[in-house]
This record gives structure tokens, C-alpha cells and sequence, in this order.
């Protein structure tokens, strides 16, 4: 076959792309992604689960079912980003004056993925899965405004997630790290495939979010239950719609910043390239203008989620709610003054730098008001250590560090010295992990039983705990130290003896986190193993304070049998007090919901192929891919019948059977909480 | 929410169709957001416009090199007057149930919108003909990258169009037609407004810079 | 002494980084994070007393004092405001003072000597220092008078970098096209570890240098042995160019007049493909 025929056919794919690589260790990777693959289909297969998966899964536009996958989309990457953490940490480990075992390219495409699947596919789908889950509940509305396009945006998200192991499994990735600065990310520097597969994957990552944020927000202004005026609501939806107004305005930036590196790439224009009028500052300008808001769209619904979980666990109401509401929309508004400390360091005026450092550090105004609002949620209450409350416990202690950190970065004086060294990776670490992270397992703890109509074991919640907590400390507070001594981000290898001490303690830090992933997932086996024993069909294992406990556990797809109608925050409260909790409606009606369709994930599908073919320049699987995902688009606007009816009568049928389960529960006390004899309908003592 | 509350910013169909009224609410919300996130991709290439038509040029063309004001004025006639023809058919939608008159309206709209992109096409040849390609200096790349996306999202409305109306004929003016209309129009009238932008910052200031 | 034999024992002296400053300028940003530290303490010390003591207070199994009601009260609420409004006017206050007395653009207030000027290219993946003031150049090695500030003169040929001297201060990026400035001052003779923090390729870590801070006579001395290098002219610094790692430090006798000056041009004229180096317009980066 002739040259010109085959780049026609498969672009610039060729045989040798394909595994066995050059380095041992990528090609035990890809050989480990290719055996999951399989054995996720032979699994599926064997079990005779396929029908299952897509009748319920995969074809679903329920808010919930798009909320759990994305969570399992999250944890799947969280895997693979951690082992590649722990990868990072034994060659730096061993590379003092010494060669360690990867190459120094390898070393680079770990730390440009773990970056990039740690943003992209795994906090982003873990807060959107969170927030799809939780915040319709807690407004009673029956989905998202647009469940529909909500799909979309799952599977948009997961094909970029499948970019990234594709690249795994074909070619190499990007060098350019998670924010692929140009110059070095131009075809002069960087050619090859690695660069594209990044770009593609972040950008569909960005079209999905975009499209999140809009839904997120509409549903929120448009669809709370009767009586839930916005200063009702509990603060998890405040910063759900906080995150979903910077998803709004902060991810265009990033499809704007991918976008022009990507015409520079493919049609040699010169927006970032050396010369030629290109200028990579407009980069830098556009990509945090992106990459700050977005630390904040990751941090916000963690602390809505702390906001619920230390206000249930303290039995209590929250503190300061009007205080915590104007913090956050503080810390939104601040979020889009400040990118510029990204880059102290790259000569412009002095007082343009002081004005951005100041601007920073008033962030830490609202962000220390919070902390100090959770502690007098705190004071006289009633505090219970469960697994999810001794995360909030590390989240607090660690973030005041993580607050320190960021005043220091924020000073230019300071910021010249630690620019790029382990000090800046250990202060976005400290924010994301006991922040982001951390509240996000909180969170799955917190509404597991929620979500599947069991608790998860105490035990290995409070192992998990505690391995997560001490892994973070050992593998960050180090780094801390090592970038105050001069060590550089991304480096490979190194040659000071006094950094190997430090290194080492890091390494362990990042063997005990492994240890906390696995603890958790030995958690959720057992659990599953016990779920009758720790059934809570009633649906309110906490005594919680919103509405998403005011339903079964799991809830029906349409969330509630009647919408509520609320008189104050903390409606179920009160309800629950004046024994009224539990009463059946005077009527009801046919509820209708969306019915299943393939199209979303049609759509993903055709956008993997469109990024994977663009990213080796077959030219006519892009365009397919791009047709196909637009085709996706069209169809869905000639479905006329998307709805299906729930009759009343099976309404009140499953009703009134969880009302007369709820009804012959008895209450359990917060003693009892994590006991056997928790079904569900936990209750104050005072 | 209560009925009253739903005045959503638009054409309102609370007389003639209040249940589809009460549908548009969340929907057109929905699409005005959507819309806001658009402007947002539109200013930050306006922003690389406006830096690179001065730091860009490395030596080639300038923006008075390439800005043709009597094309660009041809073209806002077209465009501005496509956005009063939507306008009219935004009408025929509220107040017509055959669709026959919104067909009309939409019928020059997309006369208006095709002219719009053919003049465009024809300043982009004439530049690339000049030698002043996008691959010559970061300014034509700004040039032709604000001003190809913009009319990207033209030929995308005029898809939309072309979708909406074959639906339009297929099924006569439903409901969903009928929202899907109204949001159309505003995705016009917004490509009016970043006209005229583009025709104040690239066109006006460029002419006289 | 070459780079790569550059160990703990010989090169970092008795600490490292901002640990230890040896210069003015990372003295000022080693105090001003001391400073930092301490001011922001007042804030979050409060938080390392306050959580252990409700959580040990308010357990459920103690039966304290249960509010579950109470949610606002003026007085807490001024105070949690209140405190981080003034700290971080303070720090504002400092910041602004701070920097402006490292103005990494403006020399120091120190010293009656002129700043000795220094010009760095940035290259993959080794630093090209030229003395404009001497007519000499060196690769990996910047030897200056202890006790005289250094003016630098900073630009790229290649993807982005950041030079620092991390016991000396910095850093500021090197981008091709564009020249940035840094002012540093070593404060007593000494040898100080050099490099670049921003990824550029395969051998971003190896791209480090030494500063050598020595006393006048031995700077008088370095430069006229400097003198008897080879020549640096365009065919030379073509070569030089190429992405290599350079084990050993190398020096230039003699300068080509302006070439700072025209690797900075070299990237503003239209005819030059972008992303060409000046060396090669062919050979691959990685």
C-alpha cells in the first residue's frame, strides 16, 4: 500500500504506535488497561448483564443514574491517576544522583496525565455526579431542567476519560503537563500525537461541563419545590449553583485556549507560537482565566458538602447560614480577579502584581469566615465521629494549612522563590485533596445510603479515614519543606542528597493513600456483603435536614411521590418533630418522566472517535465522528413522544408502602446511628 | 413556582398557548444562559483580537491592510436587516398557528444569512489571494479566527433553520416547534449583537488605526 | 568542577533555597514568609485549639449543652469578619511595600558600584550567560564579583523557561522574542546553585548552573583567563543552540557584537518560520 493511501486510511497511525512500547513499565499499563477492558466485557458477558446495562444504565436520563455514573467514572480514573502519583513518587524517590526507573519522558506523560485526569475526570465528574445526585433531591424537583442534555454532558465527559486511556494504550501523551503551555506544546517542540489526545480530551471535558453548568443553574432558578425561596435552600445547592455559574463563564476560556493551540497545530496559525507575532501570554492569560475559577468550581461543592455533614453530625443547624452564602458568592465573584497569580513571574509591573497578590489574599477572607462558621456549627452540638465527620475533621485542620500556603503564594515576594517548585504542587494538593477529595468521599459516605438503601461499614470508613489522612500528610507536608529547599516541579531526576529523606517520606505518604483507596474498596465490598444488615429503607439514617431524606431509600425515579411544600430551611426538621414526617398526601397524581434513550451516549461515542481520529489525523473518522455527534443532535429533535407517564395509582402504591415501612420503623437514636438497628429513621435526643 | 411567577424575557405566549408558556419558561432561561456562555467565548476572542492586532502583525498586513469597509457595510446591512426578519417571524410564531407566514419570514432570513456568509467568503478569498493568510502572522490568525468562528455560528443557525423547518413541515407548529423557534430568534438576534462588535473593533477601529 | 559531579557536599553549601539565603533579595523574601507566617497564624491557630476542644466539649456521649437551634449571633459573626479584614490589610499593606523594594525590574538600592550587566539565553538545555560589559560569554558557569549586584538581561531560544537562583532570589520567566529582567546580589563568596524551574524536555532536571561569587581580584582574574576562550560568533552559537545537555561549563573568549540583540530580533521578523530555532530548522526536540 502505498504511503499517501495508508495516511488517507489511518493517518499517521501505524503498527508501532500499538503496545509492546519501549519502556517496560507503559507497556504493563497498557497491557492492564487492555486486560480491564476485556475483562469488563467478558464479566458483562458471562453475567449476562448486557441488557441490564443498557436498559438501565447506560440508556438512563435519570439525574440519579447519571449522578452514580459519574461517580464510578471518577473513582475508575482516581485509580489509575493515584497509581501514577505513586509511580512519580518512587522515581523521585530513587533518582537522587541516581537514574530511578522511569525515563525522563515517561516521567512527564505521568505527571501531565495524573494532572489531567485529576482535574478533568476525576474531580469534575465526582463534583457533577455529587451535585446531579444530591441538589434535585434537595430542591424537590423531579430531574434536572434539561435531563437530556444532562446525559450529554456524562458522556462527553467519559469519551474524554476514554481519550486519555486510549492514550495509554496507543502512542504517547502529552509532556506539557496538566496546563500544556505552549511554546513547548507546539508542533516545533512537541510533535507527535500527545499534545492533540490532551487537547481533544480537555475539550470535550469542557463542552460537557458548559453544558453541566447550564443545567445546573436553570434547574436551580427554575425548579424548586413550592415555598423554596433561594435563602431556603441548604448551602450544597448554594454552592452547587455558585460552581454551576463559574462552569458557565470559566470553561469557555478553556475551549477558547485548547481551541487556538489547536488551530495553531493543525493550520499552522500563530496564536502561541515563538515568533510570527504568536505570544504564549495570551495563553497563560487565557488558560488560568479557565484555571483559577475552576479551583473554586472543584472546592465550592465540597463545602456545601462539609456544610451538610457537620451540621447533621453536630445535630444541629448551620451556623451563619446568610454569612456562608455571601462567603461563597464572595469567593465566586473573587475567583475571576485573580489568575494572574498564576504567572508573578512573568515580568509585568510590579504594581500590576501587587494588585493581583492583594486580590488573592482577600479570598482568604470568606474561605476563613467558613471555617470558623463550621466550628460554631459545632459548638453545642451534638457531635458524632462517623466516618464522614472525621473527614471533615482532617478537611479543617489541613485546609487552615492549605490557607496558609495560599496567603504565602499569594505574595509576590514569596511566589518568586516557590513558583514551580514542590511548595506550589504541595499547596494545590493540600487544597484539593482534604478539600476536594476528601469532601467528595465525605459525600459519598454521607448519601450512599441514599443512593442505595444501605449504609456503608463504619469500620473500614473510619480505616479509610484514617490511611487517607495520615497518607496526605506524609506525601504533602514534606513537599512543602522540599520546595522551600528548591526542589522543581517536574523533575525527573535530582541531585541533592538532603532531598532523599524527605522523598522517601512522601514515597510512604503515597503507599498509604493506595492503602486508603483500598480500604475503600473493601469497604463497599463489605457493605454490599452486609447491605440487609445495614438496610435503611426509611430513608433518613442521619436525622438529616433536607429534603433528600424526606424520601425512600433509594428514591423512585421521579424523587417525590408529591412535591414537597416548605415553610422554612430545614422543613424535614421540623416535620420530623412535630411528627408529621410520615403522613400520606391527600392525593395524588401521574408524574412523568423521560424516557430512556442510547442517543447521549451515542453522541459520546462519536465525540471519542471525532477526538481520536483528529488526534492522528484520520481525516474522514473526524469528520464521521463530528457528523455523527450532531446526527445525535437532530434525531433526538424529531423524537416527539420522550416522555413517559407513572400512573397515579403505582405512585401511591410505592408511597404508601415506604409510608407504612417508615410508619413500623422504629425510631433510632443518634446512640445507635452506625448499629444494626438503624433502618432509617433516626430521630434527636434530646 | 406559581404560574404568575413565569414572565420569562421574550416573546410571550401566555395569550394564545399559556401551558406552552409555562413549558418556554425554564427552557428559554436555559437557552439565555447557554447564550451568555457563547458571548463569553466571543469576548475572549475579541480580547486575543484586540492584543494581537497589535502585537501580532510581525511585520505582515495590518488591520488597515485588511479591513474593507464597503463589504463590511454591505454585510451589516445584510445581517441587521436578517435580525428584523427573524424578528417578523418571531411574530408569525406567537400570533399564527398555519406557519405559512413564518415560513415566509424565515424564508428571506436565510436569504439574508446565505448573502452574509457569501460576503464574507468573498473578503476572506480576496485577502488569501493578497498572500494575507491566517499562517502569516498572529494578527490574520486572530482576523480570520474571530471573524470564521462568527460566521460558523451563522452557518449553524442557518442548519438549525433548515432542521427546524423541514420539522416545521413535517409536523405543522407544535409546541416544541414553537419554543425551538423562539430560541433560534434570540440565537440571531445574538449574532447580530456580536456583529456588531466585530464591526466596531475590527472594521471601524481598524480603518481609522 | 563539572555539573554533573556537582553533589551535596560541594554546591549547596550549608542549606538550600530559600532555607538559607546568601543574597539580599532572598533575604527580604525569606523574612517576608517568616513574616507571613506569623501574621496568618492568628487566624488559624485559634482552629488547631478550637476543633479538638468542641469535639471533646460537645460529644454526644458527654450530654453537654445542646443548642440544635441556634444559628447567628452578632458578636461571633464581627469577630470572624472582622479579624481576617484586618490581617489581610496588613498583609496588603506589606505585600505592597515588600515588593516594591524587590522590584525584580529596578537594581537594588544597594552599593555605589554600577550592576554588572549579564545577558542569559535560555536554551535547551543549558544557560548561555554572555558579559556584555567584558565581551566574554560562559555556558553553565556565572562567575560574579560577591558583593555587586548583577543586572540580568533575560530572554529564550526555545519553549518557555524561569531562571533562578534559588539562595539568591528570582525568578522570572525566559520567553523567546521577549526580554525580562532580574536583579540578584550574592552577598559573600560562595557557590550557588542555578536553574531553570519550567518544563522544556526530556532533560528539563539537568538544566541547572553554578554562580560563583568570588572576591574582585579573582572576578579580574576569571575574566582576562575567559579572554583566551574561542569565539562565540553565529555559526558557533548556531551549534551551541542545538538541544544538548553540556556536562562541563564552557567559556567564550569573544563575543559577536549584539547577539543578544538579534536572538531576542530574530523571532519579530516575518521571514523566520516560527518555532524554528536559529540553529536548525530541522532536528527534533524530543
Amino acid at each position: 500500500m502505498s504511503e499517501e493511501l495508508l495516511y488517507w486510511l489511518a493517518g499517521d497511525l501505524r503498527w508501532s504506535d500499538f503496545p509492546p512500547k519501549a519502556d517496560m513499565i507503559a507497556t504493563i499499563a497498557a497491557l492492564i488497561v487492555v486486560a480491564g477492558a476485556i475483562g469488563v466485557v467478558a464479566t458483562l458477558t458471562i453475567a449476562r448483564r448486557w441488557r441490564w446495562l443498557f436498559d438501565n444504565w447506560l440508556s438512563s436520563l435519570d439525574h440519579k443514574k447519571i449522578g452514580i455514573m459519574y461517580m464510578v467514572l471518577a473513582f475508575v480514573m482516581l485509580l489509575r491517576a493515584v497509581i501514577e502519583a505513586v509511580l512519580m513518587r518512587i522515581q523521585q524517590a530513587l533518582s537522587v544522583n541516581a537514574q530511578g526507573v522511569v525515563s525522563a519522558d515517561h516521567f512527564a506523560q505521568l505527571f501531565s496525565t495524573h494532572g489531567t485526569i485529576m482535574i478533568f475526570f476525576v474531580a469534575m465528574p465526582f463534583i457533577s455526579g455529587l451535585i446531579n445526585y444530591v441538589m434535585p433531591l434537595q430542591i424537590g424537583a423531579r430531574d434536572l431542567t434539561f435531563p437530556f442534555m444532562n446525559a450529554v454532558g456524562l458522556w462527553l465527559s467519559a469519551a474524554g476519560a476514554a481519550i486519555l486511556m486510549a492514550s495509554l494504550v496507543i502512542g504517547e501523551f502529552s509532556t506539557g503537563g496538566w496546563s500544556g503551555y505552549p511554546p513547548f506544546t507546539e508542533l516545533a517542540y512537541s510533535p507527535g500525537e500527545g499534545v492533540d489526545y490532551w487537547i481533544w480530551a480537555v475539550t470535550l471535558s469542557s463542552i460537557g461541563t458548559t453544558l453541566t453548568g447550564i443545567n445546573f443553574a436553570t434547574t436551580i432558578y427554575k425548579e424548586r419545590c413550592e415555598g423554596m425561596h433561594l435563602f431556603r435552600m441548604p448551602l450544597f445547592c448554594w454552592t452547587s449553583l455558585c460552581t454551576a455559574i463559574l462552569m458557565i463563564f470559566a470553561m469557555p476560556p478553556l475551549t477558547v485556549a485548547t481551541a487556538l493551540l489547536a488551530l495553531d497545530r493543525y493550520a499552522g496559525f500563530h496564536f502561541f507560537t515563538n515568533g510570527a507575532g504568536g505570544n504564549m501570554m495570551n495563553y497563560a492569560n487565557l488558560f488560568w482565566l479557565f484555571g483559577h475559577p475552576e479551583v473554586y468550581i472543584l472546592i465550592l461543592p465540597a463545602f456545601g458538602v462539609w456544610s451538610e455533614v457537620i451540621s447533621t453530625f453536630s445535630g444541629k443547624r448551620l451556623y451563619g447560614y446568610a454569612s456562608m452564602v455571601f462567603a461563597v458568592m464572595c469567593i465566586a465573584v473573587l475567583s475571576f480577579t485573580v489568575w494572574l497569580h498564576h504567572f508573578f513571574t512573568m515580568g509585568q509591573s510590579t504594581n500590576v502584581n501587587a494588585v493581583f497578590g492583594i486580590a488573592t489574599m482577600l479570598i482568604g477572607i470568606p474561605t476563613g469566615v467558613k471555617v470558623y462558621d463550621w466550628l460554631l456549627t459545632m459548638y453545642r452540638g451534638r457531635i458524632r465521629l462517623t466516618a464522614p465527620m472525621l473527614f471533615a475533621m482532617t478537611f479543617l485542620l489541613c485546609f487552615v494549612i492549605g490557607g496558609l500556603t495560599g496567603i504565602i503564594l499569594a505574595n509576590p515576594p514569596v511566589d518568586f522563590q516557590v513558583h514551580n517548585s514542590l511548595f506550589l504542587v504541595a499547596h494545590f494538593h493540600n487544597m484539593l485533596i482534604p478539600g476536594t477529595l476528601f469532601g467528595m468521599i465525605a459525600g459519598y459516605m454521607f448519601w450512599f445510603p441514599k443512593a442505595f438503601g444501605f449504609r456503608l461499614d463504619e469500620r473500614w470508613g473510619r480505616i479509610a479515614w484514617a490511611c487517607w489522612s495520615g497518607g496526605f500528610l506524609a506525601a504533602f507536608m514534606p513537599l512543602y519543606w522540599l520546595g522551600l529547599m528548591g526542589m522543581m516541579r517536574r523533575t525527573a531526576i535530582s541531585f541533592e542528597a538532603a532531598y532523599q529523606p524527605w522523598l522517601n517520606a512522601a514515597w510512604a505518604g503515597a503507599a498509604l493513600i493506595v492503602c486508603g483507596i483500598v480500604a475503600l474498596g473493601i469497604q463497599l465490598v463489605v457493605s454490599v456483603r452486609r447491605r440487609s444488615d445495614l438496610a435503611v429503607p426509611v430513608g433518613d439514617p442521619w436525622d438529616g435536614h433536607s429534603l433528600e431524606w424526606w424520601t425512600p431509600a433509594p428514591p423512585p425515579e421521579y424523587n417525590f411521590a408529591r412535591r414537597p411544600r416548605i415553610e422554612d430551611t430545614e422543613a424535614f426538621t421540623n416535620a420530623k418533630r412535630d411528627g408529621r414526617a410520615y403522613h400520606a398526601p391527600p392525593s395524588y397524581e401521574d408524574i412523568e418522566v423521560p424516557r430512556n434513550t442510547l442517543i447521549p451516549a451515542g453522541i459520546g461515542a462519536a465525540g471519542f472517535v471525532c477526538a481520536f481520529a483528529l488526534s492522528w489525523h484520520i481525516w474522514w473518522a473526524a469528520l464521521l465522528g463530528l457528523a455523527a455527534m450532531w446526527a445525535g443532535v437532530v434525531l433526538r429533535s424529531l423524537q416527539g413522544d420522550t416522555e413517559r407517564v407513572i400512573p397515579a395509582a403505582e405512585v401511591q402504591r410505592q408511597n404508601e408502602a415506604w409510608l407504612d415501612c417508615a410508619r413500623q420503623t422504629a425510631p433510632v437514636t443518634r446512640f445507635a446511628e452506625v448499629e444494626r438497628i438503624n433502618r432509617g429513621r433516626a430521630m434527636e435526643t434530646t | 413556582m406559581s404560574a404568575g411567577k413565569n414572565l420569562h424575557p421574550g416573546i410571550n405566549l401566555g395569550h394564545s398557548d399559556p401551558a406552552g408558556h409555562h413549558q418556554a419558561e425554564p427552557v428559554m432561561f436555559g437557552f439565555w444562559i447557554f447564550l451568555m456562555s457563547d458571548l463569553v467565548l466571543f469576548a475572549l476572542l475579541l480580547a486575543t483580537y484586540s492584543a494581537m492586532s497589535v502585537h501580532g502583525v510581525a511585520g505582515g498586513p495590518e488591520p488597515r491592510d485588511v479591513t474593507d469597509l464597503a463589504s463590511a457595510g454591505i454585510e451589516t446591512a445584510l445581517l441587521l436587516l436578517s435580525s428584523f426578519t427573524i424578528g417578523m417571524a418571531s411574530l408569525a410564531n406567537k400570533y399564527h398557528d398555519d406557519g405559512r407566514r413564518l415560513l415566509q419570514w424565515l424564508g428571506l432570513t436565510a436569504v439574508l444569512g446565505i448573502g452574509f456568509l457569501a460576503m464574507e467568503a468573498r473578503d476572506f478569498a480576496s485577502l488569501i489571494a493578497e498572500g494575507a493568510v491566517p499562517q502569516r502572522s498572529g494578527f490574520l490568525s486572530a482576523h480570520f479566527t474571530l471573524l470564521g468562528c462568527h460566521a460558523l455560528h451563522v452557518a449553524a443557525g442557518l442548519l438549525w433553520m433548515a432542521v427546524l423547518v423541514l420539522q416545521l413541515m413535517a409536523t405543522g407548529l407544535e409546541r416544541a416547534l414553537r419554543l425551538r423557534f423562539m430560541r433560534l430568534a434570540l440565537f440571531w438576534h445574538m449574532l447580530d449583537i456580536v456583529w456588531v462588535a466585530i464591526l466596531t473593533f475590527v472594521f471601524l477601529y481598524g480603518a481609522a488605526g | 568542577m563539572s555539573i554533573e559531579t556537582c553533589t551535596n557536599a560541594d554546591c549547596s553549601g550549608s542549606g538550600h533555597g530559600l532555607l538559607s539565603p546568601a543574597g539580599l533579595i532572598a533575604q527580604i523574601q525569606q523574612d517576608h514568609l517568616i513574616q507571613t507566617v506569623l501574621i496568618v497564624s492568628v487566624v488559624i491557630v485559634p482552629v488547631f485549639i478550637a476543633l479538638p476542644l468542641l469535639l471533646w466539649r460537645y460529644r454526644l456521649a458527654r450530654q453537654n449543652v445542646y443548642s440544635p437551634e441556634w444559628r447567628f449571633a452578632w458578636a461571633p459573626e464581627f469577630v470572624i469578619w472582622g479579624v481576617p479584614v484586618v490581617i489581610v490589610g496588613f498583609l496588603g499593606f506589606s505585600l505592597w511595600h515588600t515588593l516594591h523594594r524587590i522590584d525584580p525590574y529596578r537594581p537594588l538600592g544597594t552599593g555605589t558600584e554600577p550592576p554588572l550587566h549579564v545577558q542569559v539565553v535560555g536554551l535547551d538545555w543549558k544557560f548561555l550567560f554572555i558579559y556584555p560589559g567584558e565581551g566574554i560569554a560562559s555556558v553553565n558557569e556565572l562567575v560574579v564579583p560577591a558583593g555587586r549586584q548583577i543586572a540580568f538581561d533575560i530572554t529564550a531560544d526555545g519553549p518557555m523557561m524561569s531562571f533562578i537562583v534559588p539562595r539568591l532570589g528570582g525568578q522570572i520567566y525566559a520567553m523567546a522574542g521577549m526580554r525580562t529582567k532580574l536583579h540578584l546580589i550574592a552577598d559573600a563568596p560562595g557557590s550557588y546553585r542555578g536553574l531553570n524551574t519550567q518544563y522544556n524536555g526530556q532533560n528539563f532536571a539537568r538544566q541547572k548552573f553554578e554562580l560563583k561569587a568570588v572576591g574582585p581580584d579573582e572576578y579580574r582574574q576569571w575574566v582576562r583567563s575567559s579572554r583566551n576562550g574561542p569565539a562565540l560568533d553565529m555559526a558557533r552559537y548556531a551549534a551551541l543552540a542545538k538541544p544538548s545537555v553540556i556536562d562541563r561549563p564552557l567559556r567564550f573568549g569573544r563575543v559577536e557584537d549584539g547577539l543578544f540583540g538579534s536572538i531576542v530580533a530574530a523571532y519579530h521578523t516575518a521571514d523566520r518560520q516560527p518555532g524554528d530555532r536559529l540553529s536548525s530548522a530541522g532536528d527534533t526536540h524530543r
